[in-house]
This record gives structure tokens, C-alpha cells and sequence, in this order.
């Protein structure tokens, strides 16, 4: 259960934030995660309730903006969405592909008093 | 771009909510990822190669690695990291072998993460010039996402594993250099089926290294000791090519 962990890092970057910025509430904490990235969303969701218990995010809600995995085709030449790594390519059926988005995991931004 | 968040004194600003959107963009792994820099700073100032062994549990990364250490611990000072969430079996494993090991105990934790690499690097002792293993906690899911400051990572997967495997778990085949397949001995009574499992590992990832090996028996070790020493060169090479 590594969003456990993950989480741990959200609240670390969060209370960062809080010392550099003066804020004392977190309504919203707002994450990019990659369809490609190491993360499910709803166990991040479940593990976040759980770390945030009791730090300055307690009761914030996290919301995923989910980014689309994509990867260059090199039989293709071209640039093409995938939904899971071992998907071939849409176009030629192939799996010579490069990832190159959809691995992040950020803190994007925070909604805070 | 109005960024509010930006405002270091943090006063309210007239005509705004007191609700403010703060801008962040941060990492959620930053700082593992920081850490994991300082250890790879350290582990090139020490001339050292870093190894991260990751599997399943069971998929024999401990016995390989004590036929490994034995058998190139006269080639290079060797040392251990151990990753297990309970006891210290396996750094004494690679004890009795004569080669130096640290045992992390993550408790309730599923995988190594940078820090804990550090602290038990600067428990070893001095390896200049040599290859530090770092066998992770036997898990497919978690380890992938955690860069300990390691060289590459190799992932062991053994024949009484299913054919699928690399397609159930792609992120850590996909995060892994070398994919060492072990309990090839056994092979002929499991009816495992070599060629399946390379083509779903190339189908994450197309530039995976495949080697078969048996703990047990050694078959395959002489290859993958060329692979390291390999690996060692070319780490030797850019080393002196950067010193001009």
C-alpha cells in the first residue's frame, strides 16, 4: 500500500507550503496523477482521509485530475494515447512504444484559507 | 498568470475571498527523489554501482544474490543492503558468505525508500570501486515507484511464476534494466514457457535485458557476471571521459 506513503508525501509538501505561504486551512488539495503513474486513485482518496487525520489538511478534499498516459510509436513516427503500458499502439498494433506522459504525481495546486 | 498564492506575507488581498488557490506543481515523490540524488551523488564519488533487486516474494532474490556475492567477492568489494519488513534472516544469509549486509526492517512498510538506503550505506563499510546490492522488500508494486539513487533496477522473476506476471505488474517491468528469470532448472517440469514471458516483458517494455539463471544449480550466472562487468565498465568509462 505505497499511497499510504504517497500521502505522507502530499501532507509533507502541504505543511511545507503552510510555514512558507501563512495559511492555516486546507479546503482542497488538488493532484495530477498520470494513468501511467504508480498510483489508483481511490486508494489514494481512502489513504489520504486517513494521514490527513491529524495535520493542517484534516477534512480537505482531494481532488485527481486524471492526465492521459501517451507514448511515441517509433514503427508509426508518432505520438499516441495509451490507457496501460502493455497496450500495444492504436494505430499499427505494436508495442515499440516510448512513454512520455501520464507517470506524474504532483501536488498541483492547494485551496486554502 | 494572477497568482495569489505567491503573496509571501500571506495578507488577505482587498477584493478577493479569503479563500486563496495556491499554486504548487510539486512532485509528490520530491523528496524521496531528492534523497535518492544525494545517495547517487555519494555512490559515484565512491566509484560504486548500485544494483536494486526487485520481485515478488519468493522469486529467489536472496539465493541469487548469495551465489553472486560468493562467487564475485574476490572481483570487488561487495556490500548488502536487505530490505524485509521483519527479521534479519537474509542479511544473515549474506553474512555467512563473509560479505558485508545491512538489514532494514520497514515494519508495516512495503518497500526501501531513499533515506533508509542512505542510512544503511553509511553503515557498510567503504566499498571504492565496488557494487552495492540493495534487495528490496519482495513486492511487485510499491518498490517501482521509490528511486533509491541504484545504477538500474533488475527485476528476478522465477519459472513457477505465471507467464503473465510482467503484464499483471507492468510498472516495475517497465522500471527495470535487466529481468533475471530464475528457477530455469525447473522449467522443463512447470512447462514454462520462456519465449511468452520475454515477448509480455518487451511488451512494456521493448528494451528490457532478458537472462535465464538458476539459483540452485549457477546455470546462466557466467552471463549474467558479464552483464556487470559490463555495466561496471561503462560506469568506469563515463567516469573517466567526465575527467577529461
Amino acid at each position: 500500500m505505497h499511497e499510504m506513503a504517497l500521502c505522507e508525501g502530499i501532507i509533507g509538501i502541504v505543511e511545507e507550503e503552510a510555514r512558507k505561504r501563512s495559511f492555516t486551512k486546507v479546503n482542497v488539495v488538488c493532484l495530477e496523477i498520470g494513468a501511467l503513474s504508480h498510483v489508483a486513485p481511490e486508494a489514494m482518496k481512502f489513504c489520504f482521509e486517513a494521514v490527513a487525520a491529524r495535520t493542517i489538511a484534516r477534512g480537505a478534499r482531494l481532488e485527481i485530475v486524471e492526465t492521459p498516459g501517451m507514448a511515441w510509436c517509433m514503427a508509426c513516427s508518432e505520438s499516441v494515447e495509451i490507457k496501460q503500458r502493455y497496450e500495444p499502439c492504436p494505430s499499427c498494433g505494436g508495442y515499440q512504444l516510448q512513454v512520455t506522459g501520464g507517470e506524474e504525481m504532483r501536488v498541483r495546486e492547494l485551496e486554502v484559507d | 498568470m494572477l497568482d495569489c498564492g505567491a503573496n509571501p506575507a500571506g495578507q488577505e488581498i482587498a477584493g478577493m475571498s479569503s479563500d486563496r488557490i495556491i499554486q504548487v506543481e510539486r512532485d509528490i515523490l520530491g523528496k524521496n527523489d531528492r534523497l535518492a540524488a544525494d545517495n547517487r551523488a555519494r555512490f559515484h564519488a565512491d566509484e560504486v554501482l548500485a544494483f536494486n533487486l526487485v520481485s515478488s516474494p519468493g522469486a529467489g532474490k536472496t539465493s541469487l544474490l548469495v551465489r553472486a556475492v560468493s562467487e564475485l567477492k574476490d572481483s570487488f568489494p561487495i556490500g548488502v543492503i536487505e530490505g524485509d519488513q521483519q527479521t534479519s534472516n537474509d542479511a544473515e544469509r549474506i553474512r555467512a558468505t563473509g560479505v558485508a549486509a545491512i538489514q532494514v526492517n520497514t515494519g508495516k512498510g512495503c518497500h526501501l525508500d531513499a533515506a533508509m538506503v542512505g542510512q544503511a550505506y553509511d553503515r557498510l563499510p567503504w566499498l571504492n570501486g565496488g557494487i552495492l546490492f540493495i534487495e528490496n522488500v519482495g513486492n511487485l508494486v510499491c518498490p517501482a515507484a521509490f528511486d533509491l539513487g541504484e545504477a538500474c533496477k533488475i527485476v528476478v522473476f522465477s519459472t513457477t511464476e505465471g507467464e503473465d506476471k510482467p503484464l499483471k505488474y507492468p510498472d516495475m517491468f517497465a522500471a527495470a534494466s535487466l529481468m533475471l528469470i530464475n528457477k530455469i532448472d525447473l522449467a522443463p517440469v512447470l512447462d514454462f514457457d520462456l519465449a511468452k514471458t520475454v515477448e509480455y516483458a518487451r511488451r512494456v517494455n521493448p528494451d528490457i535485458e532478458v537472462m535465464t539463471v538458476s539459483a540452485r544449480t549457477g546455470e546462466g550466472f557466467s552471463a549474467f557476471y558479464a552483464w556487470i562487468r559490463r555495466r561496471w565498465a561503462k560506469a568506469k568509462q563515463a567516469e573517466m571521459a567526465m575527467q577529461g
